[in-house]
């Protein structure tokens, strides 16, 4: 059985008070240089919630522009303002901070998160009005503590504070006294990416139409981890955010691969279709606090705004072969395995090579490639260059290796098969799935025909292995109508059969008539 | 430069003696490689990690530049290198590396 792409959606949540308390990039240089300059800097580089919405990768990532309306946008693109401006979008949609806030509250089964109940109040209206909170959201909702009660939880009790606009206007408790994978900062680290995949879940419901009750399995690939002190990965995020999210039948589990996990999970993900284990697996994955302004320094230095704001989520529906949705071909995985060695030549080759010589196809007969999606407006002024745009010239530069391009091509297949990339740098969030949406739709319309993802992880980051890792997956339009082609031969021999049928009809009212 | 490699760079310095090390570097953009091999002759210029204030002078090369290159069996380095090679900058790389040189190593061989 095959298994199909039944939709994708993506979320984002514009946190500018969690980039200063709570990015890493920001917390470090408060430890270790609190009187800088940069963090001086820092608040009049942040972005209002109109400006992240008016900025053109949005507007992309939430599937109200298109990758080649972007790239017909010439880049900076942080001094432009999008010709769209709407939150919602045909993907998704992007959620104020003071909702997140609220959505955090929602999500937050151990009695955790804490706001103050003016602020509570004064949102309660906006939160509901979102068209992917319903009753049963709304009714998790607290009325919250005063703002002294708040403050003295920060002061005395260790808890990690939520700021809206400069004021402090809520706490995450910590969940343990002593130990630390359940600080106030995990907890809250924590509590984020779940309240973001849980938006991320609603949202691919309300985007595919989806009955909640058919979601039999639900992986989570984000990049945190959740447990205590004798299990600090342990998990669930997956079965945490479904909970929330009421997906009443399924059962779930975390996939973990730094940002090659969403490539990872939807592999897992399509297998468990395909294999019929389940008919239907959501692969989901919220987003993290500790990338937020993670390049800020550049920014501030170049006078750019703080473009790293962004919580991220994203989810995709897998379900059995309708016949009219595209499928992961399960034969044209790449894998880099433990003997691939670590050079880009070497990993190119396993992730994207190696399925194409199995499968007899060449580099240029896969239409549109989908690896690192960085956004470059953010990536560039960093020193870290356009990465999809590396990608693609490393995939070029192979195809010309291989005898598939001329040299003089590689230009024209960097846009030909490539993408400009728009995903926020959440780590995971890049990794090849910001595309599935697009490719999704432009398969449908026949517009595409394979399109090849492919996920990379810097595995050295855990301190276990200096080992690389990725993987690749192709999508292949559904070729469900030409299957039923034979179908076309059957029909000629149904209309003889109806034909024949009637002739015998006839034949019988004849001869009742002559009787 | 990572935090890590910062602190290893400076560990093997202190275990080899800075003549017997050489920085290896295979950063994708010139700008990159000029900052990482800034940080191992000059210092750490972003003031965050262990090598901040400390200037080692170590040798620094690129692996696309035509001094490395040379060292390599030229199979190995069309197996592992030559992809790349295509894809970089490579021009940019050797002149961002060798005012680098030029400016803080210690080594002038």
């Amino acid at each position: 059985m095959k298994s199909v792409i039944r939709g994708a959606g993506y979320v984002l949540a514009h946190t500018p008070d969690m980039v200063i308390h709570n990015g890493t990039t920001q917390t470090t240089e408060r430890i270790v240089n609190p009187a800088s300059e940069y963090l001086t800097e820092l608040p009049s580089h942040i972005r209002t919630f109109e400006q992240a919405v008016a900025y053109w990768p949005n507007q992309v990532y939430i599937g109200n522009r298109t990758p080649d309306e972007l790239a017909a946008v010439p880049q900076p693109w942080c001094d432009k303002v999008c010709d769209c401006t709407d939150r919602y979008g045909r993907f998704g949609q992007i959620m104020p901070q003071n909702e997140f806030l609220l959505l955090m509250q929602v999500c937050d089964v151990f009695d955790l998160v804490k706001l103050d109940s003016a602020f509570v109040a004064a949102n309660r209206e906006a939160f509901a009005a979102n068209p992917l909170v319903d009753e049963t959201i709304t009714a998790r909702l607290q009325e919250g503590l005063d703002a002294g009660e708040i403050a003295r939880l920060v002061d005395e009790e260790g808890a990690e504070g939520l700021y809206h606009l400069g004021t402090l206007v809520g706490c995450v408790k910590r969940a343990h006294d002593i130990d630390a994978n359940l600080s106030a900062h995990v907890m809250h680290e924590n509590l984020v990416s779940k309240a973001s995949s849980v938006l991320a879940l609603l949202n691919v419901v309300h985007c595919t139409g989806i009955d909640k009750n058919d979601v039999e399995y639900v992986i989570d690939c984000a990049e945190e981890a959740c447990g205590d002190i004798n299990q600090r990965g342990g998990g669930n995020f997956a079965k945490s955010a479904a909970e929330i999210a009421g997906l009443n039948s399924a059962s779930g589990s975390d996939c973990r691969a730094f940002c090659a996990a969403p490539a990872h999970a939807i592999i897992d993900a399509a297998a468990l279709v395909a294999s019929g284990a389940y008919r239907t697996v959501v692969v989901t994955a919220g987003g993290c606090t500790a990338k937020l302004g993670m390049n800020g320094k550049d920014h501030v230095k170049k006078g750019l705004p703080i473009m790293e704001d962004m919580i991220a989520g994203f989810a995709v529906v897998l379900t059995a072969d309708d016949g009219v949705n595209p499928y992961i071909n399960l034969q044209m995985l790449g894998r880099h395995s433990v003997g691939t060695g670590s050079a880009p030549q070497a990993v190119i080759t396993s992730l994207v090579t190696d399925p194409l010589d199995r499968n007899g196809l060449k580099i240029t007969d896969v239409d549109k490639y989908s690896p690192e999606m960085q956004n470059p407006d953010i990536t560039k002024p960093a020193g870290a260059g356009d990465v999809p745009m590396a990608n693609y010239k490393m995939i070029g530069a192979l195809a010309v290796k291989r005898g598939e391009l001329q040299r003089a091509e590689l230009a024209d297949f960097t846009v030909r098969h490539g993408l400009t990339g728009w995903a926020p740098t959440q780590g995971h969030i890049p990794s090849g799935v910001p595309y599935i949406g697009f490719a999704r739709e432009d398969m449908l319309s026949g517009k595409l025909r394979r399109v090849m993802i492919i996920g990379k992880g810097s595995l050295f980051l855990g301190r276990l292995t200096n080992l690389f890792d990725g993987v690749s997956f192709m999508i292949e339009a559904n070729e469900g109508a030409k299957e039923a082609a034979p179908a076309a031969v059957d029909e000629k021999q149904i209309r003889g059969m109806i034909a024949e049928a009637m002739r015998n009809f006839a034949d019988t009212l004849a001869a009742q008539a002559g009787e | 430069m990572d935090l890590e490699n910062q602190k290893r760079v400076k560990e093997f310095t202190e275990q080899y003696g800075p003549e017997n090390v050489v920085v290896l570097l295979g950063a994708a953009e010139g700008e990159a490689a000029g900052l990482a091999a800034e940080t191992v002759t000059n210092g750490d210029p972003t003031y965050a990690g262990p090598l901040a204030g400390v200037s080692l002078g170590l040798r620094v090369y690129h692996v696309c530049e035509p001094e490395v290159k040379a060292e390599f069996d030229e199979a190995i380095y069309d197996e592992q290198i030559s992809m790349m090679e295509m894809v970089l900058d490579v021009d940019d790389i050797i002149s961002e590396m060798s005012a680098i040189r030029e400016d803080f190593c210690a080594f002038k061989d």
